[in-house]
């Protein structure tokens, strides 16, 4: 019981982390404050999701699964915002140069 | 029906709205990169449709085959193409709506067809039942690697098949041009992403005996190792760089499972038809060669071409 609502509560405020990169997402003015919200959200949001899923599993075996699904989707955000970003301040920096 | 139910069924509303929004923008948008973006994130709701729908196997083939390397195919070849973004439509009106109008008409077609069927099928819903029934025949204990591997057999063969032909025609396209400017950060990524790719991709093979998974998924994680290390650098993407490796690699999986099936038919089986005892071992050695070639296959229809320095 203590560990279902402990589940709830952890559900939620993943919930809330990824409402708040869902707004950032929308809201920001520029594609590195987009990156940020979205990335540092998302991996909190999911962190705290998986955690909360972590007091339902059966055995450990489902516990390293979402655990490796938790660090595989941290791992992919960071590179994947990280290539984005490099793209986009080249692309700047090009656009100075020439201007 | 009680409120959860009520909440799924909302649930259940809302995701299709969506596929099915996501699926006209697609199409209807005229900038080719929005609509390949939008073509990525229609099939990762597809797989969630799948996953709503019980269907686990082809949420996962779903997910790693039409989003992933679906989508990472269609930015290679949107890469190279040097063309304008934007895709003025050079036909004639008259020739789009007929177009169009051919399309709805083939739905209807199609949809009153599935529709007149489903009366006969109601009586046998779920073909489950029947395969329940014969799944201790099978050599596995997961119904739907059952019907792929044992039941419908020659399906999955013919599938092999068309992926062959189609490496066949890439090919001959001849050499890879372009090599791709390489991220720190990739090849980072790659040092231990690789191996753990590699490793899912025997665990997805394993599992796919008792619980969903399968050569597809396995083949499919194969090929996004294939791509990564292609990404970060390594001109032949891990393959072998004997040439003549890489066509046993490519025409392994068809080969063996057409080989198995003309032996059993020359030892009086029938063709594809496993003797009970051994149609385990038959299944396990002809997923994972077919394994090999989906992920080789994959990977270079990525790479879009013969790697360049493909030793003779």
């Amino acid at each position: 019981m203590i560990l279902d609502a402990l589940s709830v509560l952890l559900l939620l405020l993943g919930l809330f982390f990824f409402v708040s990169g869902l707004l950032g997402l929308w809201r920001f003015p520029d594609t590195f404050a987009r990156l940020h919200a979205l990335t540092k959200a998302d991996n909190l949001g999911l962190g705290l999701v998986m955690t909360g899923l972590l007091f339902q599993v059966p055995d450990v075996l489902w516990a390293i699964k979402f655990i490796l699904v938790w660090l595989l989707a941290l791992v992919a955000s960071a590179v994947n915002a990280h290539l984005i970003a490099v793209f986009l301040h080249r692309q700047q920096e090009g656009h100075d140069e020439s201007a | 029906m009680n409120l959860l139910d009520g909440l799924w069924g909302v649930l259940d509303l809302l995701l299709v709205a969506v596929l099915l929004l996501l699926a006209m923008a697609a199409v209807l948008s005229s900038d080719r990169r929005r609509s390949m973006m939008l073509f990525i994130v229609f099939g990762l709701v597809l797989a969630l449709v799948w996953a709503r729908l019980h269907a686990p196997d082809i949420a996962l083939a779903e997910a790693a085959i039409g989003a992933g390397l679906g989508g990472a195919l269609l930015m290679a070849t949107l890469r190279r193409d040097t063309h304008q973004q934007t895709d003025q439509f050079p036909q004639h009106p008259v020739v789009l709506w007929g177009v169009g109008v051919l399309v709805m008409v083939l739905g209807t077609a199609i949809a009153w067809g599935l529709f007149s069927v489903l009366p006969t099928v109601e009586q046998t819903w779920r073909k489950g039942a029947a395969v329940d029934a014969q799944l201790a025949f099978s050599g596995v204990s997961h119904p739907v690697t059952a019907v792929l591997l044992n039941f419908r057999a020659w399906d999955t063969l013919l599938e092999l098949a068309v992926l062959l032909a189609a490496i066949f025609g890439i090919r001959a396209l001849g050499y890879v041009r372009s090599a791709y400017v390489t991220e720190v950060a990739f090849s980072q990524l790659a040092v231990w992403l690789v191996p753990l790719l590699i490793l899912m991709a025997g665990y997805v093979l394993w599992a796919g005996a008792h619980s969903p998974g399968g050569a597809f998924q396995a083949g499919a994680l194969l090929a996004g190792a294939g791509i990564l290390l292609r990404l970060a650098g390594y001109s032949h993407a891990g393959l072998p760089t004997t040439r003549w490796l890489v066509r046993l690699g490519l025409v392994a999986g068809t080969g063996v499972f057409l080989l198995v099936g003309l032996g059993l038919l020359g030892w009086g089986q029938g063709f594809l038809h496993y003797p009970i005892a051994y149609a385990k071992w038959w299944i396990l050695l002809i997923e994972m060669l077919a394994t090999v070639s989906i992920g080789m296959t994959l990977t270079l229809a990525f790479m879009g071409g013969i790697p360049q320095k493909e030793a003779a």
